[in-house]
């Protein structure tokens, strides 16, 4: 790790100040960044830390149902908070079915949506990165590529944004609250991330100083909580990212789909919202046609980045299975397996 | 660059002066104050060998920069047991051989432990193993763990009755 100062100051103004001095890093739960910093594909001159920063870790509920979340809110505390599991369920599930407990008990919601990506090559100091080393190359174009891109990618750069969290966050309209040098803005989360073009060292639209201080969940979101699912394919069942993973709400008005919202991750390198899926799925019948419809209206734009082609057939099967199991109906209980299509009916033993 | 540090370590005040800010956690406990009960497996959030409780919370010590705890109570393996008396886990984990070579089995225990006040795991042990998978055992004792931990909740739930008898 490379030395730096440490600066941790007391209000939001002094972070600002201090954040827009290039080389600077916000600093809070420290989960992703320090590992970045460990390796090497992270080398701040001066971390500003955050983490006290007072007013930014409360749940809040405004007037009219609206959910804010605070940046520095650790991820454990909103997965398990009651309201939120019963507003906004895919949230919880997203949440949950990333990272492991401990490292929930650290991370951060602004931490969550500033997260690197997880491409090995990013990770790896001895590999070309264009994101990490702009014009050095992208050795992942023909390496390992399960974890890649199908979606948005340029020859500069195949990577994906991990997150879980961003991509239920996408489907209900996120709004990220942002301070900075030039005083207070709002980002769509959607328009947070930016694809890669041939700039992939830009991955977001914050502005060098620019702090996140809270995320808001609008209301109208909230009346697709009795049909609402995240579903994700990982190597492995548990503390792993997303091959895919697939966010999908649905408001039902008899048979008939009154508003649907769909968003997919580990497809791209920002959480990829499927505006048109959700089009041709509302006002229609909440059928398995409409629902393969919808999924190839998702994946109509997808190539593959290397040898992933498996991914954008696996995304679209994702996709009918998550919109089927959002019309099945939220489970009461967050299943033992968050997420998991392989998961078990709840309490049930998978090894005898 | 000098920094002093309050931390309440297994009930003890220290203040602790630093040289660098880079040291984490799990350095500071290992390398400074002798408590290395705490493994160093991957260093980097993967395996859970160096869980320790900070504010009551199970984390990811080698995660953690020691400077910005400052103020904080972190609870290590060394500070579970009352004395000669282990606690409900750590005996749950002799009783149902939750470990073979021990390397994992502080930040399990302690894993366990913040697992356990949580509270989210209920009786079933798919919820603890998937409550668990911040654990890395090489040796393969998860089933042992599982039910470690099952056991050390029955017993803990079963005191707090008495207690409150």
């Amino acid at each position: 790790m490379n030395r730096f100062d440490y600066i941790r100051p007391a209000t939001a103004a002094e972070a600002i100040a201090a954040a827009a001095l290039p080389g600077s890093a916000y600093l809070a739960g420290g989960t992703n960044l320090l590992d970045l910093m460990k390796v090497g594909a992270a080398r701040p001159e001066r971390l500003i830390d955050i983490s006290r920063l007072p007013g930014l870790d409360s749940i809040d509920w405004l007037a009219d149902g609206t959910l804010r979340i605070g940046a520095l809110v650790r991820n454990a505390d909103l997965a398990y908070d009651a309201r939120v599991q019963r507003s906004f369920p895919a949230l919880a599930e997203a949440l949950l079915s990333g990272a492991s407990p401990q490292l929930r008990n650290a991370a951060t919601v602004g931490g969550n949506l500033m997260q690197r990506t997880r491409c090995p090559y990013f990770y790896d100091m001895a590999s070309a990165c264009n994101r990490r080393a702009p014009g050095s190359g992208c050795d992942a174009r023909l390496g390992e590529t399960r974890l890649h891109a199908i979606l948005g990618w340029s020859e500069h750069c195949i990577a994906t944004h991990p997150s879980d969290l961003c991509v239920p966050l996408a489907a209900l309209d996120a709004v990220v609250e942002v301070d900075g040098p030039n005083g207070l803005r709002e980002v769509p989360l959607e328009a947070l991330h930016r694809l890669p073009g041939d700039t992939p060292q830009t991955e977001t639209v914050l502005r060098p100083g620019e702090l996140i201080t809270a995320v808001r969940v609008p209301t109208e979101g909230v009346a697709l909580a009795r049909h609402a699912r995240y579903l994700k394919v990982r190597e492995r069942t548990s503390f792993a990212f997303a091959v895919v993973s697939v966010a999908a709400g649905l408001e039902l008005g008899g048979t008939n789909i009154r508003k649907a919202r769909l968003a997919l991750g580990g497809v791209a390198a920002k959480p990829w919202r499927a505006l048109a899926a959700e089009a041709a799925l509302e006002g229609g019948l909440a059928s398995e046609e409409a629902f393969a419809r919808a999924a190839d209206l998702a994946l109509a734009e997808a190539r593959p980045s290397g040898e992933n082609d498996f991914k954008i057939e696996l995304a679209r099967r994702l996709v009918v299975r998550a919109l089927r199991d959002a019309l099945t109906g939220t489970p009461a209980d967050l299943p033992a397996l968050p997420a998991s299509p392989f998961a078990p009916p709840s309490g049930a033993r998978h090894v005898a | 660059m000098s920094l002093s540090l309050s931390l309440n370590i297994n009930g003890q005040p220290r203040t602790i002066n630093i040289d660098d800010p880079r040291i984490t956690l799990l350095d500071l406990l290992r390398e400074r104050l002798a408590l290395t009960g705490a493994k160093k497996g991957c260093d980097r959030g993967q395996c859970g060998a160096c869980t320790v409780l900070v504010d009551g919370r199970r984390i990811n010590s080698c995660l953690a920069l020691a400077v910005s705890l400052d103020g904080a109570e972190i609870t290590t393996i060394e500070g579970l047991a009352d004395g000669a008396q282990l606690h409900p886990v750590q005996v749950a984990f002799i009783e149902y051989d939750g470990f073979q070579c021990g390397f994992c089995t502080p930040g399990q225990i302690m894993s366990a432990v913040g697992l356990l006040a949580e509270g989210h795991a209920g009786a079933d042990p798919e919820r603890v193993r998937e409550l668990m998978s911040g654990n890395l055992c090489r040796c393969g004792a998860y089933r042992g763990i599982t039910e470690a931990v099952l056991d050390a909740q029955r017993v803990l739930a079963a005191t707090a009755r008495e207690d409150a008898a």
